[in-house]
Order: structure tokens, then C-alpha cells, then sequence
């Protein structure tokens, strides 16, 4: 359908287009006043004006006509059948109409639901048709309308400007609102958690297990939704990352940037942002089919339990993907300290690695702590690694080598394969990506405010 | 001001102070040596991680196969009725003639396992492809079934005890008879990116995961693009330095640096709850993705499109065209190889995210591909999480080579952008 | 052959003629240089140059900009070994000892050729850590009580001390531009270098911090053997005792500094101080 609306909307756009501009070109020859703008512009103004409403009002039309119907459908049921049901029951009842209305027929359906599938069927045709008819209409009001205004000394590159003014207005805030539907949407759930689960058992209880609470009548199981142990893990693991990360990264920026040669630092650098570029599911694989075995061989040769799934081996491979970032930032901080004062240390005579330890670290300590601390938001967000090899269970543990969960484990463990919004297991994901989010933008924020700050003063 | 007399002069030739001086240089060494194994460690890891996925990955760009001669007869194949026809025993059939000699059942039937479950419905598809075939016999190669694929492939051994084979003894026998008769063959695995998901592995590909790939970054670019050059011309080029400017930047900075799964916990309440957008569709991955991958193109479009050095604009001004006009016909096309950098660049990155895509239900198990946007689809990185998650020792190696057809990719799209960045984009 | 005439000759090898017939205030040059030769990559930036430059006395390097005193400045400490691509050839002596000897460590050397740069550049430490950083470094002091004394002494002699004694503990980027130039001094003059080299060292700062500093460089003429880079004839006329051209990579004419700027012997010397160009 909506193939249709857009052929129909670029036809109309098309003629408008064209009419406009011999429109204008004839009234101009005709009157001999000379034409304010281009006749292209004229065209490009009427085309606009139809094109856009019309698209936008399918576009929209779309996104609500699905829950629209969906409503109608269930109001028109006869009322015993949805009456004290609750959401997630209504929402069964319409994927179950939905499938028998796709020809999915599992069992004996009851036939007020074949009915209501037909309704359903009938009434979803009818709104596409009457979606095509409105915007087919809009753009033909649009054509009227904006044709009668053409005259020459109508201003229409003014008007096509206002118009693409708008539209890039509205394509910058769509950062904004994307930001907005992040923090609403997370706020919503996250609330609607809190209202079955307090907020005070969820950041300082030490019990986490959401699986109890799949049954509706077990939802106030006492202490299942304390996030401490979750964030614990998480803590523990990232913390595992840095250690692995801060001295390879900043190792290697140093020599990048103080001792190696152009060449050799034109041929490595590349080669670490390669680690950086690696999908974060082939870290996972690697952590899974290499570095979690190895290390269990090793710990077993040592006398050690390593558990199959340990924080080490987890850590230790999120370490490895943040390496470049450690190291790109911190070879930006050393690049960024003033050549003055290398030459004054060395004309004082020292040595290159006293020039670093003592005077080009300290001054590039806040453009590496910058860097740290993206890094470490970083970490405490990345999710595939320690999908795959993190553990599921959540316990008050900070051994490296038994296994722990961490916040971004819980997220996907909790939401893969349920869709339904109505159960603390599924909203404590809500609440849990509210955490994270409100985690790692504190410390983005004080990151980039610490790395501004570090430029300039440079600067 | 000067009378005060200086400590005496330092005797840099004492024992003492060579001593010392030889301990500095030592130190100097020592951290040069550190710097160095660090970068040595990283490359070294690096080259780890590939070499892994190389060894484990590369026997699934081959496949075991053996040749079977069936004929499909009309009693067993009806024309009226290609779809339900008794292929299996066809394929049995034909397999069984390929080892003429006595078995009794359970022979039988362990032999019979060592074929793909999967080889009927490949006849089938063949008989579908070509009805006129009903009645003739035809060639048709079909793979092994996993374990003696990685059997032949050396993947699991052949001389451990038979309890930790999962290829009994019974089986090598005749696997070492097929052997010997020629019958055994591993032809370029085509399969592995023209069949989609299956729960053989042996038949197991990534046609799906392509298409659904496809798909998803399409529809990201189709959003990202447009809406990230504009947002980048608006920023860079018509607002005035205000709050609201301010406040945009700061939220794009910042949005970068969200976790992806976040992305996906949008995607799921808002795409998915909010609008009820299907489920596992691309149309909704693509979306997810855009939002990711907007703020990398907006950086790289506003950096592009500083880089134009102010001159052009004053020149085009100077002849009185309109801010829309200089942006248009000046400024935007000399950014533009920059621009495309930055999107390619964006899009790697897109292709390769896997934790928003879990959650939108892009992990779906799919054995077709994905007829349009809105249909159920995984994606290259979902397909790899599903696979890795998978217990046969085949998915294994189907992992690998997954993983080694993304990074393919991303080398590729990385390479573009190199090029172009090289190659196009102007230094001023 | 006279010392003037000698001086006069534009002949590179009469002018080093007349060098070995030094002055009689000392009978050994502090710094000798022998044909010096600087490449960076392929342009060869100094040219056969030969000089030498006595105890107790300020040394002016004058000439345009490019001309290669600044150059030649770091080739006396070695600093343009930092520099990439950077090649020095000829001999460059230290009391008798070559600067590139292998007995001779580079860090030793710096330590005993002290170096002032062209804008201030103290260390982003208190003061008290800048003077403390070469002496903690050479091990010329290890008590707290000897660092002390030596920061107390070196600020003295930098005319600083009395502003800052008070707040030794706070940064010393924190300072005004000709205090932060004094602080560097100060923090050259903490391991009591033979010689000290300042490259333009007031080009950075006020009128009246340049005639604190050029005051400062005076006294320090007692204790030290100090060569400047300056792009200022005034500058040189006021502080120095002797004055080299450099023109186009080569050391066109030296001597005393009243001579140099009331009879130079060369046309290309007399062109650059009458400002004909440069």
C-alpha cells in the first residue's frame, strides 16, 4: 500500500513540478515582469509542498493503524471474552486473531475469533485504501493550493529554502529525540518495574534471580530482584578489562608516541585500530572457542579451578578490544603535550624515559584519565563479549576465576524470547539499562569535559 | 644577590656518577623495551585471534559429499504432487547402492546416519527446480552428515577410543570403504552462502543472514544518510552558536557513546511496544541501527565539511548566492568524498553490531530468507551468536567461517573508505 | 698577521687562524667548535663553521631568520639529536673534550650545557619541583636539606627568590611570562652548568621583564659562560662581550661586540647591522 501512496505522491509531485514551472515561465513571457526566482524553483516549490505532507501522513498513518485496528478488533468482541483480562491476555487474544487471520490455524478456534479474524482482515484493507485516498487527496489539495500562489514575483526560492530549513531542523533534533525516546522509554519501564518491585530491594538487595518470577503469584519472592551482585560482576569484569587494557594501551602509546620512528608508527597504529573495528560477537566466539579453554588448561596446570565461563576469560578479551582506545587516546594526550617541554627536559639532561615518567605523563594525565574513563564506560557497556562468555548466574563473588553476570548479560538474558512488557522479569531489563545508561553517560560526560578541558589547555 | 656560593662543582667523571648514568640508560631500556612488548602483545593477540578463526574456520568453505544416482520414479515422486513425495527413501535408496555389500538392520541403520538428514529435501528442491526430471535418473551430490564431514576433515580424530568418536566404529568401516571406492569428494562448500540457516549443520549457510545483513543496512542507510547530512549542514553551516546548538552537539557527542544495548532496549520498547512494528524484521533492525550510526556520520559530514576552507564559500557568496545556493553547489560536493568515508565507515560498524539486533528478536531461527523488510530475518552477527551458541561440532566451524565472511566484508567496506580517503579526498 | 686583519678575511681558515691566537683572559677556549656542518635530510643548514667561546663571557649569535644560529645554539648540547633526520658533523669540544666522544654522555652533557628557550617553558610542577627536577636527576643532591639550599641559591641567582620563596608549592606555569623565563634559568643553573645557551630567550617577553632578564644575564656572566641567540642587535650590543653573523648557514664574522657593530669586516655583516636586511 504504501508502494502505492509514494508512486501516486512522486506522479503528482511530478506533474506539479513540470505545470509550475511552464506556469510561471508563461505568466512571466506574458506579463513581462521578471521572474523573482528560477522557474526550478517554482517547481521544486510545488513538488515539496505535495510530496512531503502526503508521505509524511501515510508514514504516520502506518505506524498507527496496526493499534488502531487492533483496538476496534477488540472492542467488537463480544465483551465476555476480553472482560477482566489484562493487558498481556488482550495482547495473546490479537496475535491469536492476527494468526488465524494469516491463514495460521493451530487447533479448533472458537468462532467468534474467525470472525474477528475476518473483521479483522476487512477492516486492515480498509484502512490501507482509505490511507492511499487521504494522501492521494492531500497531495491533490497541496498541488491546488501552492499552484494558484505561483506568479513571478513569488518569491519560491525563499519558499523551497524555508522548507529545507525545516526539514534539517527537524533532521538535527532527531539526536535529540532520540536521546528523549532512550531516557522515556528506559523512565517508563523502569517506573513500571518499581511499582512491583521496590527501589530500594532493587540497588541494595544482594538476591538476584529473576528466573523465580516467570508465574505472575511469585512476583514478591522475597529478594529476587537485589541488582548488587549483577553490578558486583559488572564491576568485576570491567575492573579485569582495565587491568589488562590501561598498561598494554598506554604502554604502547607511549612508545608509539615518544620512541619508534614515523614508519613503524605509521605501519602499527593501523594494525591496533584493527582490534578496535572487530565486531564484538567475534570476541565473544574467540573468548569462548580459545581463550576460556586455554585458560582453564593453564589454572589446571597450576592446581587452580578456573570455571568455563570466569570473569578472566571475559575480562581479559574485553581488555584486548579496548587496548586501541586506551592507546589512541593516550598517544593524543602525549602528542598534545607542547614540544617545549620535551626539549626542556632534555636540556636538562635527561633521559627519555625520565622526560616521560616525570614530566609528559603528569602533563598529559587528564587527556589519559579521559581516555580511561571512556574506556571503562566503555567496558561496563559492551554486551556480546560477556553474553557469550560471562556466566548467567548472579552471585556476590569477586574471585576472577569463578564466573560472575554482569548488567548487560542480564539485559539480553532477561528479554531474548519474551516480548511481553508485563512481568518484573522483563521490565527489570528496563530498570537495569536505566542503570547502565545513567552509568556510562556520567562518566562519558565527565570524560569529554576532561579531555576538552585538557585541549585547551594546550590549546 | 649573587655572593651566595653554588654547591661545588659535581665531579661528573666519579665512579659514582657513571654508575649512576649507566643505571639511567638502563631505565631508558627498560621502558623502550616495555612500550615495545606491549605493542608486541596487542599484534601478537591480534594475530592470535585471526589465526583461531583461520584454522577453525576454513574446513567450512569445503563440504563432504558423495554422489548419489537416484531415480525418481513416478510412484514415489507423484507429479501432481512434487511437494509430498516420498524422497526419502529415494535418497535412502540410492545411498544404500553406493555400498553393495550385506548389512543387517542396525548396520543398516548406522550406515544410513552417515547421510545428511537433510540430503531429501535437497532432492526435493532439485525435483521442484526441474519436474521434468520425474522419471529419469539423475546425479545429485549430497552432503555427509556432520560428524563423518569432520571426520574427513580431520576436525575430530579417528584413532581415539569409539566412545569419543561420534562416528562408531561400524561407521568408519564404511566411511573407509566409500573412501577407498572414490565416492568422497569436498567441492567448494557453495552452500554456505546460497542456503540458509538449518539445524544440520552440514546444510547450515548464511544466505539468510546476507539478505537480512542486506536489509538491515539498507534501510540504516536510506535513514542515516540523508538525515545525517542534513542534521551535519545544519549544525555546521546554518545554526547560529546558541544553546539549542550547544545542546545538540553535546547530545550527539554523547550519543555516541551509548551502550548498543540500549539502543536495542529502545528499539524494543518504542519500535516494538510503542508502534508494534514486527518483530525480528530487518525494517526495525535497520532503524536501531540508524540511530547508532547517525552520530558517526554526522561527526565525519561536519568534519568534511569544515575541511572546505572558507574562501569557496566567501567566492560564492561574493557572486550573491544564497546560503542554501554556496552550500549546495559548493560546499556539499567538495565534502562529499569525506562524507562517504564517514558513512562507509559508519556502516562497518552498523554490520557488525550484534547486542540491539538480540534484543529487536533478529536471533530468530529462519531456514528461508527474507522476502522484504518486514519479514522474520537474522542478521550476519546474530547468525553468528545463534551458531556459536549451537552445541554440533560442525557450528564450530560454521562459526568461523561466519566470522570470517563478516570481516571479509568489513575489510572490504574499510577498504573502500581508505581508498577513497586517499584517493578523493582533497587536502586544501 | 694581525688579529684585525685577521678578522677582517673573509677566509674561513684565516679567521680560525686567529681564534688559536685567542685572547689573553683565558688560555683555553670553554667551547670550541671545528668545522660544524648540520644536515636536516638533504639541505645542509650549517656550514664549516668554526668558533670558540671563552670563560666568563657572553657570547651574541646574530643574523635573519633561518641563518642557522639557533642551529648551531643546539648543536652545543646536542638537542638536535631529538630532531628527526637531523646529522652533525665536524668537532665540537667542551673543555678539551668532544661533545660526541663516547665518554662523554649525552644526559651529562646537557647537564653541564644548560639551555634557556625562546618562550618559558617550566615543567607543569611547583616551583620548587622544577629547580629540584636536574639535581634529583644528575643525583647532585639526595638530602631534602641539599635540594633546599640548592633551589634557594639557584632562584637567588635568577633574581626570583624573593618573589616566590613564599609559595615554592605552587605551580610554576602559574608565574607571569619573565618570571616563568627567570624560573627556567633558575632551573638551568641548579646543576651548575659550565655553560649556558639561551635561544632568544626575551623574544617572548615585555620590555620590562627583557631588562630584568638581560640584568640577570649580566651577573650570571660571573659564574658562567653564557651564548644567546637574539634577533635584537640592541640586545647583543647591551649583554654581550662578543658577537657572532651567521648568514645563510655560515658564521660570516666574529669578535668583540663593539668591533662587530662599529667595524665589521664584512659587507654582508655591515649590510644586516645598518638593518639593510634581515
Amino acid at each position: 500500500m504504501l508502494e502505492i501512496v509514494i508512486l501516486l505522491v512522486l506522479v503528482i509531485g511530478a506533474v506539479g513540478y513540470l505545470s509550475a514551472r511552464r506556469r510561471v515561465i508563461a505568466m512571466a513571457t506574458q506579463s513581462g515582469v521578471r521572474n523573482h526566482s528560477l522557474p526550478t524553483y517554482h517547481g521544486a516549490f510545488v513538488a515539496l509542498w505535495v510530496g512531503l505532507p502526503a508521505l509524511g501522513l501515510a508514514l504516520i498513518w502506518l505506524l498507527l493503524q496496526e493499534s488502531f485496528v487492533d483496538h476496534l478488533i477488540l472492542s467488537s468482541l463480544p465483551a465476555q471474552t476480553i472482560e477482566g483480562l489484562d493487558d498481556a491476555r488482550r495482547s495473546l487474544v490479537i496475535s491469536e486473531i492476527r494468526s488465524i487471520a494469516n491463514g495460521q490455524v493451530f487447533g479448533a478456534p472458537s468462532p467468534e475469533m474467525v470472525e474477528a479474524a475476518e473483521r479483522l482482515n476487512s477492516w486492515s484493507d480498509l484502512a490501507s485504501w482509505a490511507m492511499v485516498v487521504t494522501s492521494t487527496c492531500l497531495a491533490l489539495v497541496c498541488l491546488a493550493i501552492t499552484r494558484s500562489k505561483i506568479n513571478p514575483e513569488f518569491r519560491a526560492r525563499h519558499g523551497v529554502e524555508r522548507i529545507l530549513d525545516g526539514l534539517m531542523i527537524f533532521c538535527a533534533t532527531v539526536a535529540i529525540v532520540t536521546t528523549l525516546g532512550i531516557v522515556a522509554s528506559l523512565l517508563f519501564e523502569a517506573y513500571r518495574f518499581f511499582e512491583r518491585v521496590p527501589f530500594t530491594e532493587f540497588l541494595f538487595g544482594l538476591n538476584w534471580e529473576p528466573q523465580i518470577a516467570i508465574r505472575a503469584d511469585q512476583v514478591a519472592g522475597a529478594g529476587a530482584f537485589g541488582a548488587i551482585p549483577v553490578f558486583l560482576g559488572t564491576m568485576v569484569i570491567a575492573f579485569l578489562a582495565m587491568v589488562v587494557a590501561v598498561p598494554v594501551g598506554l604502554l604502547s602509546a607511549i612508545y608509539l608516541a615518544e620512541y619508534s620512528g614515523p614508519q613503524f608508527r605509521n605501519t602499527v597504529k593501523p594494525i591496533l585500530e584493527i582490534l578496535a573495528g572487530i565486531p564484538t560477537v567475534v570476541y565473544g566466539f574467540f573468548a569462548v572457542l580459545t581463550v576460556a579453554p586455554a585458560m582453564r588448561t593453564f589454572g589446571a596446570s597450576l592446581g587452580l579451578d578456573v570455571a568455563p565461563n570466569s570473569a578472566l576469560a571475559a575480562g581479559g578479551v574485553m581488555g584486548i578490544m579496548i587496548i586501541p582506545f586506551i592507546s589512541s587516546l593516550s598517544d593524543d594526550a602525549l602528542n598534545a603535550v607542547p614540544r617545549s617541554l620535551r626539549d626542556g627536559s632534555y636540556a636538562m639532561g635527561a633521559t627519555k624515559a625520565e622526560t616521560i615518567a616525570q614530566v609528559l605523563l603528569p602533563a598529559a594525565l587528564p587527556g589519559i584519565m579521559g581516555g580511561v574513563l571512556l574506556a571503562l564506560s566503555r567496558a561496563i557497556g559492551e554486551t556480546m563479549i560477556v553474553v557469550m562468555a560471562a556466566g548467567l548466574i548472579a552471585k556476590m563473588n569477586i574471585n576472577p576465576l569463578d564466573s560472575v553476570t554482569t548488567v548487560t548479560v542480564q539485559i539480553v538474558t532477561l528479554l531474548i524470547g519474551d516480548t511481553e512488557f508485563d512481568n518484573p522479569k522483563t521490565l527489570a531489563a528496563f530498570a537495569l539499562g536505566l542503570v547502565l545508561f545513567l552509568v556510562t553517560l556520567g562518566l562519558n560526560v565527565i570524560a569529554l569535559r576532561v579531555v576538552q578541558k585538557y585541549r585547551e589547555k594546550y590549546d | 644577590m649573587t655572593s651566595q656560593p653554588m654547591p661545588e662543582s659535581h665531579d661528573w667523571q666519579s665512579d659514582d656518577a657513571r654508575r649512576r648514568v649507566r643505571r639511567r640508560h638502563a631505565a631508558d631500556k627498560r621502558m623502550r623495551f616495555y612500550g615495545l612488548s606491549a605493542i608486541g602483545l596487542a599484534v601478537g593477540l591480534l594475530g592470535v585471534l585471526l589465526v583461531t578463526l583461520i584454522l577453525s574456520g576454513h574446513t567450512a568453505f569445503v563440504q563432504t559429499m558423495v554422489p548419489l544416482q537416484v531415480t525418481i520414479s513416478p510412484e514415489k515422486v507423484s507429479p501432481d504432487n512434487i511437494e509430498r513425495g516420498d524422497y526419502r527413501s529415494l535418497v535412502r535408496g540410492a545411498f544404500r547402492d553406493l555400498l553393495p555389500i550385506e548389512m543387517n538392520r542396525s548396520e543398516e541403520r548406522a550406515y544410513r546416519d552417515m547421510l545428511s538428514s537433510g540430503a531429501p529435501f535437497l532432492l526435493r528442491n532439485r525435483v521442484l527446480a526441474d519436474p521434468s526430471v520425474i522419471g529419469q535418473t539423475i546425479e545429485i551430490d549430497v552432503p555427509m552428515a556432520d560428524p563423518v564431514d569432520q571426520l574427513h576433515k580431520g576436525v575430530t580424530p579417528r584413532d581415539v577410543p569409539e566412545d569419543q568418536r561420534r562416528v562408531n566404529d561400524l561407521q568408519l568401516g564404511f566411511y573407509d570403504r566409500l573412501v577407498e571406492k572414490g565416492l568422497i569428494s569436498t567441492p567448494f562448500n557453495w552452500a554456505l552462502f546460497f542456503s540458509a540457516d538449518s539445524r544440520f549443520p552440514e546444510l547450515a549457510g548464511l544466505s539468510g543472514a546476507l539478505v537480512g545483513s542486506f536489509y538491515a543496512l539498507l534501510v540504516c542507510f536510506l535513514i542515516s544518510f540523508p538525515v545525517g547530512i542534513a542534521a551535519a549542514v545544519y549544525l555546521e553551516e546554518f545554526a547560529r552558536k546558541n544553546r539549542w546548538s550547544d545542546l545538540i552537539e553535546v547530545n550527539i557527542n554523547n550519543l555516541a557513546a551509548v551502550p548498543s544495548v540500549v539502543f536495542g532496549l529502545l528499539g524494543l520498547a518504542v519500535f516494538l511496544g510503542f508502534f508494534g512494528l514486527p518483530r525480528s524484521a530487518p525494517l526495525v533492525g535497520g532503524m536501531v541501527l540508524s540511530l547508532m550510526t547517525l552520530p558517526t556520520i554526522i561527526i565525519a559530514t561536519r568534519a568534511a565539511l569544515k575541511a572546505v576552507p572558507p574562501s569557496i564559500r566567501e567566492a560564492a557568496f561574493g557572486i550573491g548566492a544564497s546560503r542554501h545556493q554556496v552550500v549546495s553547489h559548493h560546499v556539499l560536493p567538495l565534502a562529499l568524498p569525506g562524507i562517504l568515508t564517514g558513512t562507509i565507515i559508519g556502516l562497518a560498524q552498523a554490520l557488525g553490531e550484534t547486542a540491539p539486533l538480540l534484543l529487536i528478536g533478529m536471533n530468530a531461527f529462519i531456514t528461508s530468507e527474507p522476502g522484504g523488510l518486514t519479514d522474520p530475518a537474522t542478521a550476519l552477527p546474530t547468525q553468528i551468536f545463534i551458531w556459536a551458541d549451537s552445541p554440533e561440532r560442525g557450528f564450530v566451524a560454521r562459526t568461523s567461517a561466519a566470522i570470517l565472511v563478516l570481516i571479509g566484508f568489513l575489510v572490504f567496506m574499510n577498504g573502500i573508505a581508505i581508498f577513497m580517503r586517499q584517493r578523493l579526498e582533497r587536502k586544501w | 698577521m694581525s688579529e684585525v686583519e685577521a678578522m677582517r678575511s673573509p677566509n674561513p681558515a684565516l679567521t680560525r687562524a686567529a681564534a688559536v691566537a685567542a685572547p689573553a683572559t683565558s688560555a683555553q677556549a670553554r667551547v670550541a667548535a671545528r668545522d660544524v656542518n648540520v644536515y636536516y635530510g638533504e639541505t645542509h643548514a650549517l656550514k664549516n663553521v668554526d668558533i670558540d667561546i671563552y670563560n666568563n663571557e657572553v657570547v651574541s649569535f646574530i643574523g635573519p631568520s633561518g641563518c642557522g644560529k639557533s642551529t648551531f645554539l643546539r648543536c652545543l648540547n646536542r638537542m638536535n639529536d631529538v630532531i628527526e633526520g637531523c646529522r652533525v658533523t665536524g668537532e665540537i669540544l667542551l673543555e678539551g673534550q668532544d661533545i660526541h666522544a663516547r665518554a662523554l654522555d649525552v644526559v651529562q652533557l646537557r647537564a653541564r650545557v644548560g639551555m634557556v628557550f625562546q618562550k618559558p617553558n617550566p615543567f607543569p610542577k611547583s616551583i620548587y619541583d622544577n629547580i629540584a627536577y636536574g639535581p634529583r636527576l644528575h643525583g647532585i643532591a639526595g638530602a631534602k636539606s641539599e635540594i633546599d639550599d640548592i633551589v634557594e641559591i639557584s632562584l637567588s641567582k635568577a633574581g626570583l627568590w624573593k618573589e616566590v620563596k613564599d609559595r615554592l608549592n605552587e605551580p610554576g606555569t602559574g608565574l607571569s611570562g619573565g618570571q616563568q623565563q627567570r624560573l627556567c634559568i633558575a632551573r638551568a643553573i641548579a646543576v651548575n652548568p659550565e655553560v649556558i645557551l639561551m635561544d632568544e630567550p626575551c623574544s617572548a617577553l615585555d620590555p620590562i621583564a627583557t631588562a630584568k632578564i638581560e640584568e640577570l644575564i649580566d651577573e650570571l656572566r660571573e659564574n658562567y659562560t653564557i651564548v644567546i641567540v637574539t634577533h635584537s642587535m640592541q640586545q647583543a650590543a647591551r649583554v654581550s662581550q662578543r658577537t657572532a653573523f651567521f648568514h645563510l648557514g655560515t658564521l660570516v664574522e666574529w669578535g668583540e661586540t663593539e668591533r662587530i657593530f662599529t667595524t665589521p669586516s664584512d659587507e654582508r655583516t655591515q649590510g644586516y647591522i645598518t638593518g639593510r636586511f634581515g
